[in-house]
């Protein structure tokens, strides 16, 4: 067993296939697509993979230590950042094949004109415990 | 109230239910069930007979959870005073369970799952912790593992080799929460070794206790790794490691060698080294050809090397090193270690740097780094 992050991206990922963005889209094609996520995880909960899913706001700051007794200094947020989260899922599977299988299944959420977004996911494995036997 | 000795009942317990004509996946939560009503009742009012109180309470749960009409009731009420027979078993019962939680059809995840929950005992919240994933979805696993392995027949030996790779995945991975699933999956082989007779099953019983026995000495106070060269061997538990070895001279002197005899050959002839400069290596390259030729493992090549090394000099064991695939889990880590054995410290410190990069778990890669500092610092 082997947990892995399903990183969506607001900006960073490259162009997908479908590339209109949401605001372009009809209301009824965002409920499709917000009932495919919704459907996805659900049917993850069933098969038992499923861990954790959460939705990011775009705005954020950067925030840092500035020595003892003063506040915390805080800066941005900065619109060019090139690199901007915007959700994730985390799933429990027997393989990273399954893994890729399952990031595959869930970049083909519907979006304008209610085709698959072939939206680019970034699947990263999680630092697994360490084993008992080595030698 | 002891709570592994209540768990150790739990299979038992099972089989009755399933005897007395109950289909496994229902009787499997009348159970789980009862466990839990046990750890609820047991510390105010302990039963004398602790298997006949938690047959009891498991066919009443299972009659009320199945029961839907009065009529069905008293029937059943009736097989609860006349339990059915059922056909005689062919293979001892919790045999039988260990088998059908591990059936090929079900992925690793689930058997592990399942196993700990049907012949374990433990509840799915402590599996659930165990593995680092919500309840619910741990309950959904167990559910679906159930219904894959509702058809199939509980009357016939199943292959034991599948029994012992689950039991391998217990011990040797999973989070240590509020349970010890090294001494879990311990405890179950042990069991399992004692319905068997089949010596890879006492081989994979005695690898698990040579390695437990080094457990205190495996992690120092601040959680990070102790190399088996630095662990101090006096923290090693002397009466694990007898009983090992044991049990491990029994299973050999049967000869029907298997990769978990091997395995715990190899884990044997380290716990026979006063310290590590003792230890016979060239005899642990020896089990560790017996291993390649059992299993043709790149992973027991890897380790191979590595022994290798240590018996016949560093440069002999970057020779073997060079002809495995450098994609290997862990080869960079086995390379930047002869490197350094071999004098090569500025190689050696570059490739422990690249090997904590690619660290497959935490406590690896700081340890890598850790040895990277320690050569940059020099």
């Amino acid at each position: 067993m082997a947990k892995y992050l399903l990183l969506k991206h607001y900006r960073g990922a490259p162009a997908p296939v479908n590339n209109v963005p949401m605001d372009r889209w009809t209301p009824e094609e965002i409920s499709a697509h917000v009932q495919y996520m919704n459907d996805f995880a659900a049917r993850l909960e069933k098969t038992g993979e499923f861990v954790d899913g959460q939705a990011l706001a775009p705005e954020g700051m950067w925030v840092r230590y500035d020595g003892e007794g003063r506040p915390p200094v805080t800066d941005g947020p900065f619109a060019e950042t090139k690199d901007l989260i915007a959700g994730w899922m985390i799933i429990d599977v027997d393989s990273h094949e399954r893994a890729v299988q399952l990031a595959g299944e869930l970049s083909a959420a519907p979006g304008a004109g209610g085709k698959p977004i072939h939206e680019w996911l970034e699947v990263r494995p999680f630092l697994a415990c360490p084993p008992t036997i080595t030698e | 109230m002891d709570e592994v000795l209540l768990r150790s009942l739990t299979p038992g317990v099972l089989t009755v239910l399933v005897r007395r004509g109950a289909d496994f996946a229902a009787a499997e939560d009348a159970v789980q069930d009862a466990l839990v009503e046990a750890l609820r009742v047991w510390p105010a009012d302990p039963p004398r007979d602790a298997k006949g109180w938690l047959v009891t309470v498991a066919w009443r749960k299972f009659l009320d959870a199945t029961r839907a009409d009065a009529a069905r009731r008293r029937r059943e009420d009736r097989v609860e005073e006349e339990p059915a027979p059922g056909p005689a078993p062919a293979v001892d019962d919790t045999l039988q369970l260990y088998f059908l939680c591990a059936h090929p059809s079900l992925t690793p995840a689930s058997a592990v799952a399942l196993t700990l929950r049907a012949v374990g005992g433990l509840t799915t919240r402590q599996i659930a912790q165990a593995y680092l994933v919500p309840e619910a979805t741990m309950a959904q696993r167990i559910s679906r593992a159930k219904r894959t392995v509702s058809g199939v027949r509980l009357d016939r030996p199943g292959d034991v080799a599948t029994v012992l790779r689950v039991l391998y995945l217990v011990f040797n991975e999973g989070y240590s929460g509020d349970v010890d699933l090294a001494a879990e999956a311990i405890r179950l082989t042990r069991q399992l070794a004692a319905a068997v007779d089949h010596p890879e099953a006492a081989g994979l019983l005695a690898l698990m206790l040579l390695h437990h026995a080094r457990r205190a000495a495996r992690t120092a106070p601040d959680g990070s790794l102790v190399p088996l060269a630095e662990q101090d061997r006096g923290r090693w538990d002397t009466r694990l490691i007898a009983e090992g070895v044991a049990i491990l001279q029994a299973a050999l002197a049967r000869d029907r060698l298997g990769e978990f005899q091997a395995q715990a050959a190899i884990a044997a002839l380290h716990a026979d080294a006063p310290t590590a400069e003792e230890t016979d290596w060239v005899q642990i390259v020896e089990w560790y050809d017996e291993l390649t030729r059992l299993t043709d493992s790149p992973v027991v090549r890897l380790n191979r090397a590595v022994a290798v090394g240590e018996a016949d000099g560093p440069r002999a064991g970057l020779a073997a090193l060079a002809a495995l695939d450098d994609s290997l889990p862990r080869h960079t880590a086995v390379a930047a270690y002869l490197h350094e054995r071999d004098g090569d410290l500025a190689t050696a410190a570059r490739l422990y740097a690249e090997a904590a990069h690619k660290a497959p778990n935490l406590a690896e890669r700081d340890h890598l780094m850790r040895q990277a500092a320690r050569l940059n610092a020099r």
